[in-house]
């Protein structure tokens, strides 16, 4: 099942270690000089952003809700002795491992776009593996039409749980046919090194053509299920966070437009960009066909 | 006593620094923008950096009355600078917000009119304007009493731009809540409950 989607770029394309470990240095001297508004990587969309602006602008609320606050307090998440629970209508649950889980299946690289429902965006080299691989190893049944996901829930390693700042475990679902698209993937690494924690280590899920908040970070748990299992924005205001979280430039949050966006790392003069339906991924309309995209949003 | 030092300690302390301390943090922060020290999003973090600092800045303008009355401290010789100052960063807030963030007069004029929180940050600016251009004696003095209830227009600029920092957020972060807390308590103990008890007391 591997090797379903492809790449519009290729490996050669991704920024090699030596640049991206510069890169926010070359962007500060630019600016210092006035170019950066001519800075090729502010202009080109699909050009990964750095290693450090991937890890350093973060949503990870159990770390703080600041931008910054996941990069300086995720560093206290254990992740050794990692087991994920599956369960549900699976044939064949339990207590996995990650290498139970993941071992011998392909790992990908998968250059995506990824759009915060917040107005800001990135593009990430992610490491992992389609989600469909994985369910085919724990073997759905057929009854099966939604999967639940569910982030660790470590209260002393985590300031953002003893604060309650929204209410844990986090939690995340897809209906199946969006969890077996090619695009869909469980990454375990970004720029062909293990993820740091602030991005969701050991093992996040990567839907890219959803708002970033339905790539649910950190999985614990993993449920296949027949009905539509709650999802943690969507529990905390229903109005502005749907169950699909589409990218949907024509769908304004109700507090803010989301017909355009900021990649992040352009500096102070960036430009705003148009935001794409799907988030550029148009092979997944088939998926909702039919569907008013305003209504289910 | 402390309360009278510190009143005789602000006589040698003249206000006109405040001034430019605003333009400096205001200049250094830029600084850091443009140099990569707010993060890879430096467009937000210093539209957020000069909000913060016009809301503090429009609180402590606030604390100055009830600090006189409660505690005698007299800071009233700073109001100005504050005030004008906190007038300094919402300017450049909005100016961040306008030019660096949407950057079309179009989408600006929209988000005034579509987006309910960016309404009412509109409205708490537009309020501060004219407190600003008559924050001078010669207004002072031609206005007489009306200068005293036209600045009282303070009052519903700062609860708005509280309102504002609440309504963006996602969640239940603490800062904005703490902010739209402390500016309803100040604008509550100038109501008439309070300073009866207060002189009773």
């Amino acid at each position: 099942m591997a090797y379903r989607w492809k790449n519009d770029l290729t490996r050669a394309d991704v920024t090699p270690k030596s640049m991206w470990l510069n890169r926010r240095q070359i962007i500060a001297g630019a600016a210092g000089v006035g170019l950066v508004g001519s800075s090729a990587y502010a202009q080109d969309a699909l050009t990964p952003n750095s290693k450090s602006d991937i890890e350093s602008y973060n949503n990870f609320y159990e770390f703080g809700t600041g931008k910054e606050d996941p990069a300086r307090n995720a560093g206290k998440l254990d992740t050794s002795n990692w087991t994920i629970a599956v369960d549900g209508l699976v044939d064949n649950p339990g207590e996995y491992s990650l290498n139970d889980l993941i071992g011998g299946l392909t790992v990908e690289e998968r250059i995506y776009r990824f759009r915060c429902v917040e107005a800001w965006s990135m593009v990430v080299p992610w490491n992992g593996i389609e989600l469909a691989d994985i369910l085919d190893r724990v073997g759905v049944q057929s009854s099966a039409k939604y999967v639940a996901f569910e982030t660790v829930v470590q209260p002393e390693n985590m300031i953002g749980v003893q604060r309650n700042v929204i209410p844990f475990p986090y939690v995340e679902g897809l209906r199946l046919d969006e969890a077996r698209h090619p695009l869909t993937i469980m990454a375990t690494g970004i720029y062909g090194e293990p993820m740091a924690n602030q991005n969701g280590a050991p093992i996040r899920l990567v839907v890219p053509w959803k708002y970033g908040f339905k790539s649910i970070k950190s999985i614990v748990r993993i449920s296949l299920v027949d009905e539509q299992p709650p999802s943690t924005w969507n529990l905390i205001n229903a109005r502005e966070y749907g169950f699909y979280s589409n990218v949907n430039p024509n769908v304004s949050h109700p507090r803010w437009s989301q017909a355009t966006e900021r990649k992040i790392g352009g500096g102070l003069f960036a430009a705003r960009q148009d935001t794409l339906m799907f988030n550029g991924y148009d092979e997944v309309a088939g998926l909702y066909e039919g569907m008013d995209l305003a209504t289910f949003y | 006593m402390i309360v009278d030092r510190i009143n005789r300690a602000t006589r040698r302390v003249p206000a006109w620094p405040i001034y430019i301390v605003a333009v400096a943090i205001a200049g250094f922060q830029f600084y850091q923008g443009l140099t990569g020290a707010l993060g890879p999003e430096p467009i937000n973090a210093l539209e957020r950096e000069y909000g913060e600092l016009a809301l503090k800045l429009l609180i402590a303008g606030l604390v100055i009355t009830p600090l006189r009355t409660f505690t005698g401290v007299n800071l009233i010789k700073y109001r100005r600078a504050i005030g004008l100052s906190a007038f300094f960063f919402a300017t450049a807030h909005l100016a961040v917000w306008a030019f660096l963030d949407v950057r079309a007069w179009s989408r600006v004029i929209e988000e005034i009119i579509k987006r309910p929180y960016v309404t009412i940050g509109m409205a708490a600016f537009v309020l501060l304007i004219p407190l600003a251009v008559t924050s001078n004696k010669a207004s002072i003095r031609a206005m007489g009493a009306n200068w005293r209830k036209l600045h009282k227009l303070t009052y519903p600029a700062v609860l708005l731009g509280g309102i504002h920092y609440v309504w963006l957020v996602k969640g239940w972060p603490a800062e904005p809540f703490i902010y739209l807390a402390v500016i309803i308590a100040l604008l509550a103990v100038r109501f008439k409950p309070f300073r009866f008890q207060r002189a009773r007391a």
